[in-house]
């Protein structure tokens, strides 16, 4: 009812916003779909084999042969850019799926048990949760040595409580709804309610989450490549582009780490803003 | 001349189907109790933060509104400041709301004296102390340490109500003071007011949708629906006559403050909702509602607030009106 | 019950959790050395030459002989004691090579954190107070473009324009004397603060936007209490809980992301000893960094838990209620 205060906040310009917003999460959404067509079909869109280093090549600028030039082995950057963007969807996908489904479950257990199991489950999630992501898969590869498995693994783990509170807060408003009561009264079992009736109704809020978790996995694991921890070589990846860049940043051509690092930055961008406009938009919030 | 006066005041929001307010004309005079009625939606709390220059975002504004002579539309921030730290000021809905849960009491009362008066510590402390006691609260020195969260929502409503006095204000404006008080809490937070307004012969406009409240506290009363002053008249008359449907309407559907020894009393509730900001008709604004709408003659524009007697009328049939309305509002045993 | 008392016992009982996650904790972190596949001594001494005696000797200082929460026990003894071990690679104990990069990392965070607070903090309240107009829609652009920046990214243009291009900074190593250091900390302490920087604006905005439609701020304005004062004392105080508390969610990413920064400097510190550590499979350097981490969240919310009723009173009065 209070309108809000004039003098403290200016300017009414929130009629602009809403359409840019609308249109800018379209681009974001396309951004995606080139994202995942271009990781796809990879092997057919890079003209150059990424692996190969042509001798005396090196560092060369933009040309007709290398698009985005060259660092400092000789490898086409253009091609490395393309080939690398598997890697950046396939490991984020796997963290992404496993502590959605993982977090899932966890959620869904505590708020339907309650009590105890609930409370020792929270004490659990605030544990793992004091381990950031990035330390988790540092740690993995500490002991399983590098590469992209026990990482990947090891951050499924240490994504698993976003999705795992969330769900069982949102399980627990839904809970308290007349429906899941009519449901067992019916007789249905609490299984049976949560996966037929429940999920759809809290699963857009988990995509939501599902999808700004994706960015940040997205950028602890190529923060990994980048610490030379991750994917190695001959493979091609972002992080680990930046990473063979460094001599070359400090000779004054970073065109080969730039690339990769606008590459990293726009995905990562294009999924925050799609998870939360999408989040919101469910949520019935759209402002 | 008048405390307050509002020369017909229209605020129009970017986006809305009709205005805010719609030729607000009202004075409040020193010392006398106007009040101000009418539902949830009718303008009557933007009509009375007008008074302080507070006007909602982005709101088209047209007309004057004068405290003690100063104009307060476009007026500028030095000006805004004179009126709202002397002048006048405001007694909000919702105690537990209108102060800052999170610092002391003492500090709610005192931050003005010292910020805007540059009073030292120990002087504002005496000066909280004395108004918390001359709105009856039991411990001042005590209250001044505490937290909002420590005191009932009467007792805030007493330091709201503290708060609003320590600039030693001639206008004060009451936006429904008892409406989130309980019944009994209710009746002593008006009687504090009344004592108050006497005490120190302050000119105080009452925003309330009960119009018992108003009657009981005011000497006279404006009836307001979407936007628009519809019926004002003194209290006796207004309840004796009154020339709007709508006021009728009012009278009809709520309970007398004293519930009088005879048979019961039926309260007949207006039917349909108040207007919304997005809804708009063509014609008078009340004719949807109005059980004595004429085809033909209320979808005209309702008129500006005509005199009749000693009310002053917006509708088309203010003169013919009045014995019909008497009969639908007239109260059984009355 | 007095309320004093009530306190003491809220403290107490936080106390008692903290205690609890730590514990838990330095369990996880001892026992990821079992789950590396084969002969734990043969995976301490991985990428060394190690003869049958050394192993066996190896064996016995760890107390692989022993039962596993014997040597749990043993080993957090040490680590309450500041013992955690010693390192293959440096031949001292991991305590005294972390101590001594230590500095130059604190130095690297408080910059940062100096940063993060400042900047971050004005950058939301000016959102919060134009909101809406350009500056706000800027802002936000930077806040997400921000937010998606990792640091790795940010140090290397950085290092590209202001280091390499310009020449305005050095571009590796941590420096010599006060100044030199400073003037070294400057783009690594931007480089970390990027993200974090972004997080704050954006918790700041929409806390100070929240507190901004509240009815007694309208109250004060009402009151003719000058716009400053209301914006410092009832709209950014009230806002400060939650910017409180979302600041200290981000310590532990900021505390990781040191190795990032350090590495992508070439700087010398607890960060990139981490990742050196990893590369040249210094186990016991790895276990008591990551623990490091892990307690220093631990403990910078529990401070913050403790401090929250100064900030906000009504958390006080929930807590002694319950």
């Amino acid at each position: 009812m209070s309108a809000p205060m004039a003098g403290l906040t200016r300017g009414p310009a929130a009629r602009l916003r809403s359409l840019g917003g609308s249109r800018l999460e379209n681009l974001c959404l396309g951004l995606l779909v080139l994202f995942v067509l271009v990781a796809v079909f990879a092997p057919w869109l890079s003209p150059q084999d990424p692996t190969y280093g042509e001798l005396g090549t090196g560092l060369v600028g933009p040309s007709a042969d290398h698009w985005l030039g060259t660092d400092q082995g000789g490898h086409d950057t253009f091609s490395a850019l393309v080939e690398g963007s598997r890697t950046s969807l396939v490991g984020p996908l796997l963290v992404v799926l496993v502590s959605t489904v993982a977090g899932i479950a966890i959620g869904l257990f505590s708020a339907w048990r309650g009590g105890w199991a609930d409370t020792v489950i929270g004490r659990l999630l605030d544990v793992v949760f004091a381990f950031p992501a990035l330390l988790v898969a540092i740690l993995a590869v500490a002991v399983f040595g590098k590469g992209m498995t026990a990482p990947v693994i090891a951050m499924s783990v240490a994504y698993m409580p976003y999705t795992a509170r969330l769900v069982r807060g949102l399980a627990m408003q839904e809970q308290a709804r007349p429906y899941i009561a009519a449901y067992r009264v019916q007789g249905h079992s609490a299984l049976y309610v949560a996966v037929r009736r429940l999920l759809p109704n809290i699963g857009p809020t988990v995509l939501a989450q599902s999808t700004v978790n994706f960015g940040y996995a997205l950028l602890d694991l190529a923060a990994l490549s980048f610490l030379g921890l991750g994917v190695q070589a001959p493979t091609p990846d972002w992080g680990a582009m930046i990473n063979q860049s460094q001599a070359a940043v400090l000779r004054g051509q970073p065109l080969s780490a730039v690339v990769p690092a606008v590459a990293v930055v726009v995905v990562v961008v294009a999924f925050n803003i799609v998870g939360e406009n999408v989040g919101d938009r469910l949520a019935g919030r759209k402002t | 001349m008048a405390l307050l006066e509002y020369e017909n005041l229209s605020i129009a929001l970017p986006g809305t189907a009709r205005p805010v307010l719609d030729g607000i004309d009202l004075t409040v005079s020193a010392g006398e109790i106007v009040a101000l009625v009418g539902e949830s939606g009718s303008g009557k709390s933007v009509t009375a933060r007008s008074a302080l220059g507070l006007f909602p975002t982005g709101a088209d504004l047209d007309g004057q509104v004068r405290v003690d002579g100063t104009e307060v539309v476009g007026a500028d921030p030095a000006a805004l400041r004179s009126i709202r730290t002397g002048t006048a000021s405001m007694i909000f809905q919702d105690p537990r709301a209108g102060i800052n849960p999170v610092r002391r009491i003492g500090d709610f009362l005192t931050e003005s004296l010292r910020v805007s008066n540059g009073w030292d510590k120990g002087r504002a402390n005496a000066r909280a102390a004395e108004l918390l006691a001359a709105v009856g609260l039991p411990a001042p020195e005590r209250h001044l340490r505490q937290y909002p969260y420590e005191l009932s929502g009467g007792m805030l409503q007493r330091v709201m109500i503290a708060g609003a006095l320590t600039a030693g204000p001639r206008l004060l404006l009451c936006d429904e003071p008892t409406t989130a008080l309980d019944v009994s809490t209710q009746a002593e937070i008006m009687a504090i007011l009344g004592r108050l307004q006497r005490e120190r012969d302050l000119g105080m406009l009452l925003i309330t949708h009960d119009i018992e409240l108003a009657a009981a506290a005011c000497d006279r009363i404006y009836v307001m629906y979407a936007g628009r002053i519809v019926e004002t008249a003194p209290t006796a008359q207004l309840f004796e006559t009154p020339r709007h449907p709508y006021t009728a309407g009012l009278l009809g559907s709520s309970p007398p403050l004293q519930a009088p020894d005879g048979p019961p009393v039926r309260l007949t509730p207006i039917p349909g909702s108040p207007m919304g900001l997005l809804d708009s008709a063509p014609g008078c604004s009340f004719a949807a509602r109005c059980r004595l709408a004429r085809p033909g003659v209320c979808d005209r524009t309702a008129p500006r607030l005509e005199r009749h007697g000693e009310a002053l009328v917006a509708c088309h049939l203010a003169e013919e009106s009045l014995t019909s309305v008497d009969n639908t509002a007239t109260r059984e045993g009355s | 019950m007095s309320r004093t008392t009530t306190r003491a016992l809220g403290v107490l009982s936080r106390l008692a959790g903290m205690a609890a996650t730590l514990l838990v904790t330095s369990f996880l972190v001892f026992s990821s050395l079992y789950l590396a596949p084969g002969d734990p001594a043969s995976f301490l001494v991985r990428g060394r030459s190690a003869g049958p005696d050394e192993l066996a000797q190896i064996r016995h200082r760890y107390g692989f002989d022993e039962p596993f929460f014997v040597r749990y026990w043993d080993w957090l003894g040490g680590v309450l004691h500041g013992d955690f071990g010693r390192s293959y690679v440096f031949h001292q104990d991991v305590g005294s090579v972390i101590w001594s990069r230590l500095p130059s990392t604190l130095l690297l965070i408080a910059a940062s954190a100096l940063l993060i607070a400042v900047v971050g903090v004005a950058a939301g309240i000016v959102g919060a107070l134009r909101r809406g107009t350009r500056t706000d829609s800027m802002l936000m652009l930077l806040v997400t473009v921000g937010a998606a920046a990792p640091a790795f990214v940010a140090a290397l243009l950085l290092r590209s324009l202001f280091g390499v291009k310009l020449g305005w900074f050095p571009t590796i190593g941590n420096g010599t004397g006060v100044l030199d250091r400073l003037h070294h900390v400057v783009l690594p302490a931007i480089a970390l603060s990027v993200t974090f920087m972004a997080m704050v604006t954006r918790v700041t905005r929409s806390s100070m936007l929240e507190e901004l439609g509240r009815e007694h701020v309208e109250v004060a304005v009402s009151r003719g209490t000058p716009r400053w004062t209301v914006i410092r004392r009832h709209v950014l105080r009230n806002a400060l809980g939650p910017i409180v508390t979302v600041s200290a969610l981000l310590i532990s990413g900021m505390l990781v992301s040191t190795s990032i920064v350090e590495t992508a400097f070439g700087m010398s510190g607890v960060g990139s000893l981490l990742v050196t550590s990893v590369n040249q499979m210094d186990f016991q350097v790895v276990q008591a960094i990551v623990l490091l981490v892990v307690a220093a969240f631990v403990v910078v919310n529990f401070l913050v838990d403790l401090v929250h009723p100064l900030i906000d009173p009504r958390v006080a009065a929930a807590g002694s209620a319950r």
